[in-house]
């Protein structure tokens, strides 16, 4: 969501910024105002005196956090239509003392990195002040994976006195005004007050129960933050903040280093010197110590004829030169004139590898303007033969007056279990270890529970239902890599006033036919035998033996199971596996 | 029956009859029930075109059975009056007339009669007048001679409200002759038989006509599943365009192959508890193959094959993680690591349609599993250009030209690019009216896992994917519509497998029930697939004939 018309900025028409967008790869999903949110979510009373300042809605691509902040999306936005140049990021050491952040050992255990930088002589205004504190919970969401990875922490350098130290201690040991409150709450305190935070809740999971928490303080003992939860009251930043010193603290130290990177390239351009940075020694454990923040630039070198064979364009080297520099991406040719220089900004953390280059030059090139072309690459194509076979019953069973239903794949233990009369350990089922809801317990063993949820669903419809799908069911099976198989089955039912077993019997024998599978015990046939199942009447159920291996069962279904699906009628079924007929 | 009495008089009446004659008016004649008549009309009808008759109303006033008495007897007034003698009679012995009671009033307000209370035992009347006019006999006596007319509209009611009249509605037929009138006549036969084949007797027997306007008798049928259905269309799509069919028979996957050998991080979204369904039984997967999951952990964890890589800590135990897939890109993965064992190598086409699942908040549009449909070619030197070449030719088959490409990301390609449609309205061949808020993750899920894209959306609460509502119009969206993802397969996903460092690999997809709910004006996923659908609807579904133009848009209701 961006204030301001994004388009004016850029002196561009709605059409014509929505048209950039989609080049630029951005969606532009909706342009509405605060009135108008409000008004649509709770009515128009409700919106009456919201604000009417033109919002945009766009979605920007999940690895480009240059573009999270209307900063960052006009200043890309600006160089993509070459009306500015992509400004150069610096990293100064100030004339006086560098501030320092010492990390002591006791935060290996928990959450041992920690990089910082300092903005020097920044000029918020409001929109500057929203802008910065909308990144960092942007930023938050996502690059640092709601603050389990990297936890931003920025502070008004004028409240505080350096060193710092970044330390973890024991949470009772821990006590400071934190941000928002009137009073010093120990940290133990603030884990509980938090949990009906419904902002902050979210995040005591990171360090709840952990022995010792992290905690920043400076040289005087005031508390800068207890990361990823809260800052300290003492040194929050206001509209009239001129220096902030910015501490991120994580699990991940690359991604702690982009954070920052993000940060700082995006609103050092409102300091007294723009794009400059200042920087901030970090001494870890070890003694070793590091200065912040990085801002590098890498270099990558990428001939002109890779980039025109993969994107399939034939450009000069000058012209994809011009068009990657146009991506934030200063390139120039060298070396044999085939050969360009790539400089990989610090805002560009999303550029790993030559691909990400190749993709840059084709979006400045323009998707759409790339020449199609069909491959030459020939060759036969195969149908996956039990997919094949499977095709081919489905219209057989259809020509036999059966009707095709398409159940869901999991289900409830009880669909699988109690309800057939079996218990669950007896069925190899696989089970999910995180359902939203005991629809989806367990994936299916048998397609029978479908069918019939199918017909309960369905009692209204004139009988018999005659109902069939061929799909798979899942069971254990330690031989396979991930300790589980899928089967493919052919389940048909038969729902009337009268059990019909004749008619069900009856579909086994077509399908044998179909499948050339003679009746008979000699090799090669099939024939059913009189057996029991939990699921089927007595003494109405019968396996089903096929070119020697026992394939499934039918029979009829006992009353209660017929109860538990809630239907009322008698009903017969067969279940097989039909993957020996391959 | 026809060969009634009645039936054959009618005929030879009709006959002589100057343009045609009236069913009562027979009837009449005859001596015979009206009713007699009508069903002479109706047999005759039933056999053709013999007779023409329409049906007439006429209302027609009617004496009751009270009514009737009177008009044979006089009123009860005048009855009363008739019965007193000169000298007068007792009351109670009047009273105890039939028509006493009714009478006495009646001639008491018309002031035919009087009562002397004074008389030494009791009450006795008189008359008054010497002679009386029953003026209610009169006129009972007009309508039963069929002249109700003469009766004023006052005193018709009068009678009625008195239960001496009663009107009725009176149907009669007017009969004439038919386009095949005769008066000899011989019974219609329904249907052709064997005898009469065999005998010939076909040539000289009249046959009944039939009645084209009534529904004829559906077939005893199975019905194959309409998203089934577009299922083997799209098959037969991919292997007319030369694709060999990929094995998906394995909903369960490690996140090795649903995940790590994609080039996705193990801290990436998607594989977060909220987005995939992890396994508790069996919880991880027994075997890797460990020379190719060093590879793999190389890359992410240090780069390699010109990567910086993620540079993290990269975890065998959440590699091993077992879940359900959450796209069939798995299965194109197992395909290209098999096909980068073959040496020397070889070009290939892939396809694969299949279940995926996935951990989230259902709703109209989204179930926890879904279909997939996914592309993929493997040669030498293929270009962005071939992959928009391949989409062009693909999106065709379906009735889709008009293609707009925009840039995209996605974890594991790179170029990546989603596929625009536009979406013209109606005359279209893909009706996408009355979508309302369709939201658009399951139309391209994959192969490329769309979560990815909520993390860092600008709009934390807002699905990337959400429309603005389109508002259902006879014109359509007239805007460009996502119909599929696509991209070119990173190399960092690629070389680990042991592809050659030339051989690029593009891939499209995109959901199977989109495309299907759009076939089929479905609005809600649950009304198509599941145990809940409506079988009518499976019944009723038409073929799939996915470049045809289709059919009226259904309304909601029928489903």
């Amino acid at each position: 969501m961006f204030h301001g018309w994004i388009g004016s900025w850029l002196y561009l028409a709605d059409e014509e910024f929505d048209e950039l967008c989609f080049e630029f790869g951005l969606e532009l999903d909706e342009i509405t105002s605060e009135k108008e949110i409000i008004s649509k979510e709770q009515g128009n009373e409700k919106a009456e005196g919201a604000s009417d300042v033109v919002l945009y809605k766009i979605d920007v691509p999940a690895n480009r956090y240059d573009l999270l902040c209307l900063e960052g999306l006009v200043r890309g936005l600006q160089v993509f239509k070459e009306r500015i140049k992509a400004p150069v990021y610096k990293r100064v050491t100030p004339n006086g003392e560098i501030q320092k952040l010492i990390i002591t050992e006791e935060t290996a255990r928990i959450r041992p990195y920690a990089v910082a930088a300092v903005l020097r002589n920044i000029k918020f205004t409001k929109d500057r002040y929203d802008s910065f504190i909308e990144l960092q919970e942007k930023l938050h969401q996502n690059i640092c994976r709601k603050r389990a990875l990297v936890a931003i922490g920025t502070h008004d350098l004028d409240t505080l006195s350096g060193p710092f130290t970044y330390t973890a201690k024991r949470p009772s040991d821990i006590k400071f005004k934190p941000l928002n409150k009137t009073k010093e709450y120990t940290a133990c305190e603030l884990m509980n007050i938090y949990k009906t935070d419904n902002h902050l809740k979210h995040y005591l999971h990171i360090i709840e129960n952990k022995p010792l928490f992290p905690v920043i303080y400076d040289s005087n003992g005031v508390v800068l933050s207890m990361p990823p939860i809260i800052n300290g009251n003492h040194s929050k930043i206001t509209v009239n903040t001129r220096n902030v010193f910015i501490e991120c603290t994580g699990t991940d130290f690359t991604k702690a280093k982009i954070v920052l990177d993000v940060i700082v390239t995006m609103f050092s351009e409102y300091c007294e010197n723009p794009f400059m940075v200042e920087a901030a020694e970090v001494v870890f454990p070890n003694g070793k110590s590091y200065i912040f923040p990085e801002l590098a630039y890498r270099k990558e070198i990428v001939r002109a004829d890779l980039i025109n064979k993969k994107v399939g364009i034939r450009e000069t080297p000058e012209n994809i030169a011009k068009l990657l520099t146009r991506m934030h991406l200063k390139s120039e040719v060298i070396g044999d004139g085939n050969q360009i220089e790539i400089e990989i900004p610090p805002t560009r953390a999303d550029v790993i590898h030559a691909c990400d280059i190749v993709e840059d030059a084709a979006i400045a090139y323009g998707y759409n303007n790339i020449q199609m072309a069909l491959p030459k690459t020939y060759t036969i194509a195969n149908q996956f033969p039990l997919n094949k076979l499977t095709e081919l019953l489905r219209y057989d069973m259809a020509a036999a007056g059966f009707t095709e239903a398409l159940t869901f794949a999991l289900c409830s233990q009880e669909d699988i279990a109690d309800k057939l009369g079996l218990d669950i350990s007896a069925t190899k089922a696989v089970h999910i270890s995180n359902p939203k809801t005991a629809e989806f317990q367990v994936a299916r063993t048998t397609l029978l529970p479908g069918l019939l949820k199918t017909i309960a669903a369905n009692r209204k419809m004139p009988l018999p239902l005659k109902l069939f799908e061929i799909s798979d069911i899942v069971v254990k099976d330690s031989s396979r890599d991930v300790g589980a198989r899928n089967y493919r089955h052919l389940c048909a039912v038969y729902y009337n006033k009268n059990p019909g077993f004749e008619i069900i019997h009856g579909l086994l024998d077509r399908i044998m036919q179909l499948l050339n599978v003679p009746p008979g015990e000699k090799k090669g046939g099939y024939v059913i035998k009189a057996s029991e199942g939990a699921a089927f009447f007595p003494g109405r159920c019968a396996e089903i033996l096929a070119r020697g291996q026992s394939i499934g069962k039918l029979g009829v279904l006992h009353p209660d199971v017929i109860t538990k699906f809630e239907l009322t009628m008698p009903c017969s079924s067969l279940e097989i596996n039909i993957e020996p007929f391959l | 029956m026809a060969d009634g009495p009645v039936a054959e008089v009618l005929l030879r009446q009709l006959a002589t009859a100057d343009g045609g004659l009236d069913s009562a008016e027979l009837a009449a004649k005859l001596g015979v029930e009206h009713q007699a008549v009508v069903g002479a009309v109706k047999s005759l009808q039933a056999l053709g075109e013999i007779i023409e008759a329409e049906l007439r109303s006429t209302k027609r006033w009617e004496l009751t059975a009270e009514g009737e008495e009177i008009a044979r007897e006089g009123s009860h007034e005048a009855r009363v009056f008739r019965s007193i003698p000169p000298e007068g009679l007792a009351q109670s012995e009047l009273m105890r007339l039939p028509s006493g009671k009714v009478g006495f009033s009646k001639a008491m307000s018309n002031k035919w009669i009087r009562v002397d209370k004074s008389a030494a035992d009791g009450p006795r009347v008189f008359r008054v007048v010497d002679s009386v006019e029953d003026e209610v006999q009169r006129r009972l006596q007009l309508v039963q001679g069929g002249q109700a007319e003469k009766l004023g509209e006052k005193e018709r009611s009068e009678l009625r409200k008195r239960k001496l009249l009663t009107e009725v509605t009176l149907k009669t037929y007017w009969v004439s002759k038919g386009s095949a009138f005769s008066t000899s006549i011989s019974k219609q036969e329904t249907e052709l038989s064997p005898e009469m084949i065999s005998s010939g007797s076909w040539r000289d027997r009249p046959f009944k006509p039939y009645n084209f306007l009534a529904h004829g008798v559906l077939p005893d049928s199975g019905h194959l599943h309409p998203l089934l259905k577009v299922r083997t269309q799209f098959r037969q799509i991919f292997l007319e365009m030369g694709f060999t069919e990929m094995p998906t028979d394995n909903f369960i996957e490690s996140s090795f192959w649903n995940f790590d050998a994609l080039f996705q991080p193990q801290q990436h979204p998607a594989r977060d508890q909220h987005d995939t369904f992890f396994l508790r039984d069996p919880a991880e997967a027994l075997q890797l193959p460990m020379d190719y999951v060093h590879r793999v952990k190389r890359t992410h964890s240090q780069g390699g094959y010109g990567s910086q890589g993620y540079k993290y800590n990269w975890k065998l135990e959440e590699a091993r993680k077992n879940l359900l897939r959450t796209h069939t890109t798995s299965a194109s993965a197992r395909a290209l690591y098999r096909l980068a064992q073959k040496k020397p190598f070889t070009p290939a086409k892939y396809f694969s349609i299949d279940r995926v699942f996935r951990n989230e908040t259902l709703d109209a549009t989204h179930l926890a599993e879904f279909h997939q449909i996914e592309g993929v070619v493997a040669d030498h030197g293929l270009t962005l250009g071939h992959l928009m070449g391949v989409l062009r030719e693909f999106f065709t088959k379906l009735g889709i030209t008009q293609l707009r490409f925009k840039p995209a990301y996605n974890p594991y390609t790179e170029p990546s690019m989603e596929v625009f449609s536009y979406h013209q309205g109606q005359g279209g061949t893909w009706s996408w009216e009355g979508e309302g808020c369709l939201r658009l993750p399951t139309l391209s899920p994959g192969p490329f896992h769309c979560q990815a894209h909520s993390q860092a959306h600008c709009q934390t609460q807002h699905h990337p994917h959400d429309l603005p509502c389109p508002s259902p119009s006879s014109t359509g969206l007239r805007k460009w519509v996502e119909v599929g993802n696509s991209g070119i397969f990173r190399p960092e996903m690629l070389l680990p497998m042991g592809l050659p460092e030339n051989v690029s690999v593009i891939a499209w997809g995109l959901s199977l029930e989109r495309p299907t709910m759009i076939k089929y004006g479905i609005n809600n996923i649950r009304e198509l697939v599941g145990h809940k659908v409506n079988l009518q609807m499976v019944y009723d579904s038409p073929l799939c004939r996915l470049d045809a133009e289709p059919g009226p848009p259904r309304t909601q209701g029928t489903a």
